[in-house]
């Protein structure tokens, strides 16, 4: 069989962004659309790594770890904002937060 | 062997992904979730293969046990039951389907178009291996490092926590 190269990696990365994105327009949960922006991360996280791995520089895993780091914050803020969301609401739903829909 | 556990890890993530998102048995986000988790197990698995160990540890420990942690935490605080009742639109499950997976032709197609002369060899060039110690040196290195980076993010984890603080309080403005 023969070994896994850069594009194999990047296919994977590519299927995994493509999902995310999906989720992010059929999904109407609101916790569901995060997980898959997180999928759309985690994505670009391969892709980075594999090109480092590929290209002999650590630089790409470098920038993974700072990905990681924002992501946790970028979670924790956003997950605040979905619990002050639902206290003010009580719903998750995009559907039911069109206020500013004109 | 390194072809095996690829395929493997491979599969495992992009099935898992498109269960947490499209799950034809289950609305509900507690199931999501739990495939998540998955998914981001199989990521690391990549990311050992591509000899990131480092950063597949890291994986492990802040997506897979801290941030599914808090996904799960708010779901079950929020107890979202509704969401197994509502359906998903047909029409707009088919016009997703078909606009991301033209998008994902579209990058395949220019993936086979710009590394088609280098399939077959370009695995033997790279020997860097993402250990803690090279990581660090390359982080911390006084000459090209990302000491200052580094501490940007500092100050945005502490942004961070206080703006949770702020926005968990009772009387939310």
């Amino acid at each position: 069989m023969m070994e896994p190269t850069l594009s194999h990696y990047l296919l994977v990365s590519g299927a995994l962004f493509s999902i995310g994105l999906l989720g992010v327009i059929v999904r109407r949960n609101l916790l569901i659309i995060y997980m898959s922006l997180e999928l759309m991360l985690n994505a670009a996280n391969v892709a980075l790594v594999a090109m480092s791995r590929f290209n002999g520089n650590l630089d790409g895993q470098v920038m993974v770890f700072f990905i990681i780091t924002v992501a946790a914050a970028e979670v924790a803020v956003g997950l605040a904002l979905i619990v002050a969301l639902y206290r003010k609401r009580q719903t998750t739903e995009v559907e039911d937060l069109a206020t500013m829909k004109l | 062997m390194e072809s095996i556990l690829f395929n493997i890890f491979a599969v495992l993530a992009v099935l898992s992904a498109l269960l947490v998102v499209v799950n034809p048995f289950s609305r509900n986000p507690v199931t999501s979730a739990m495939f998540l988790v998955t998914t981001m197990i199989s990521i690391s698995g990549l990311f050992v293969l591509l000899n990131a160990y480092f950063l597949a540890a890291v994986q492990i420990l802040v997506y897979a046990g801290a941030v599914m942690v808090l996904f799960l935490f708010v779901i079950m605080l929020l107890d979202v039951q509704e969401t197994a009742r509502r359906k998903l639109r047909v029409v707009s499950l088919v016009m997703g389907f078909l606009s991301v997976g033209a998008l994902f032709g579209v990058y395949k197609s220019s993936l086979e178009a710009t590394y088609e002369q280098e399939l077959d060899g370009s695995s033997g060039e790279g020997s860097v291996i993402g250990s803690t110690q090279a990581l660090g040196q390359e982080l911390f290195s006084s000459v090209n490092g990302f000491i200052l980076p580094f501490e940007i993010v500092s100050i945005l984890l502490l942004v961070a926590m206080i703006g949770v603080i702020l926005l968990s309080k009772k009387e939310f403005r």
